[in-house]
């Protein structure tokens, strides 16, 4: 009876961490620019990994390899956003063309690319008065 | 049972299949790199099915040091991208 609840349990798991996969995988086909690429593969990626690593906890039953798939949940759960982040912002910096439907982009003339200083808009008179770059970081790709 | 593990497989499959269509369209570097990042968690988590579906914990060791390689790709093409190397592909 345990075994079979079991079973559909482990079934339940590793579905589900499949469909939350595929579902990532057309994210990153489909959808138009970089950032929301990354918010496709980031968080369904991850979610995907952890049922699967859970479903493995249930079929083995054991202490040690529980332990050793509760290591891979945080270490994925710790480095996918610290990944995700270091390539948005390298993407950012090289210039990656962003949806043409975006409507905010807030480090758009407040960051200088040259010296990595952002601005916050309280700066004093003589920091405002250095030449500032105001060329566009950001090439709005022309096809949708 | 079976037939679980096999659509599991199926469905990993098919989305390593698109993972790789964007790997090979990707219009700039850093769309690669994110493909090429989810393929690797594409992989940690087949090698999970695989160790259950084998019934040998020891896949799950593979499955901890893929995740660490993945990383660690991620950040150094990050870092690559960001302090030089070619600005468009």
């Amino acid at each position: 009876m345990t075994e079979t609840i079991s079973n559909i349990l482990i079934s339940i798991f590793m579905l589900s961490s499949a469909i939350f996969i595929l579902v990532a995988a057309v994210g990153i086909l489909r959808l138009p620019d970089l950032l929301t690429r990354m918010h496709a593969s980031t968080k369904a990626g991850a979610l995907g990994v952890a049922l699967m690593m859970v479903a493995a906890m249930l079929h083995f039953n054991d202490l040690v390899l529980m332990a050793k798939a509760m290591a891979v949940i945080l270490f994925i759960f710790i480095t996918a956003p610290v990944a995700a982040h270091a390539i948005g912002r390298a993407g950012y910096f090289v210039g990656v063309p962003i949806w043409v439907k975006t409507i905010k982009d807030e480090l758009y003339n407040n960051y200088d690319a040259d010296t990595h200083r952002l601005r916050s808009g309280l700066e004093t008179e003589e920091e405002l008065n250095k030449p500032a770059k105001d060329k566009p970081r950001i090439r709005i790709s022309s096809k949708k | 049972m079976h037939y679980i593990y096999l659509i599991t497989f199926g469905l990993l499959s098919i989305a390593l299949v698109l993972i790789f269509a964007r790997l090979l369209m990707g219009p700039t570097l850093p769309d690669r790199v994110v493909a090429l990042e989810l393929l690797a968690t594409v992989i940690v988590a087949m090698t999970g099915t695989y160790a259950i579906f084998t019934d040998r914990s020891s896949f799950i060791d593979v499955a901890i040091v893929t995740a660490l390689t993945a990383f660690l790709a991620a950040i150094g093409f990050a870092r690559f991208l960001e302090r030089g190397g070619p600005r468009d592909d």
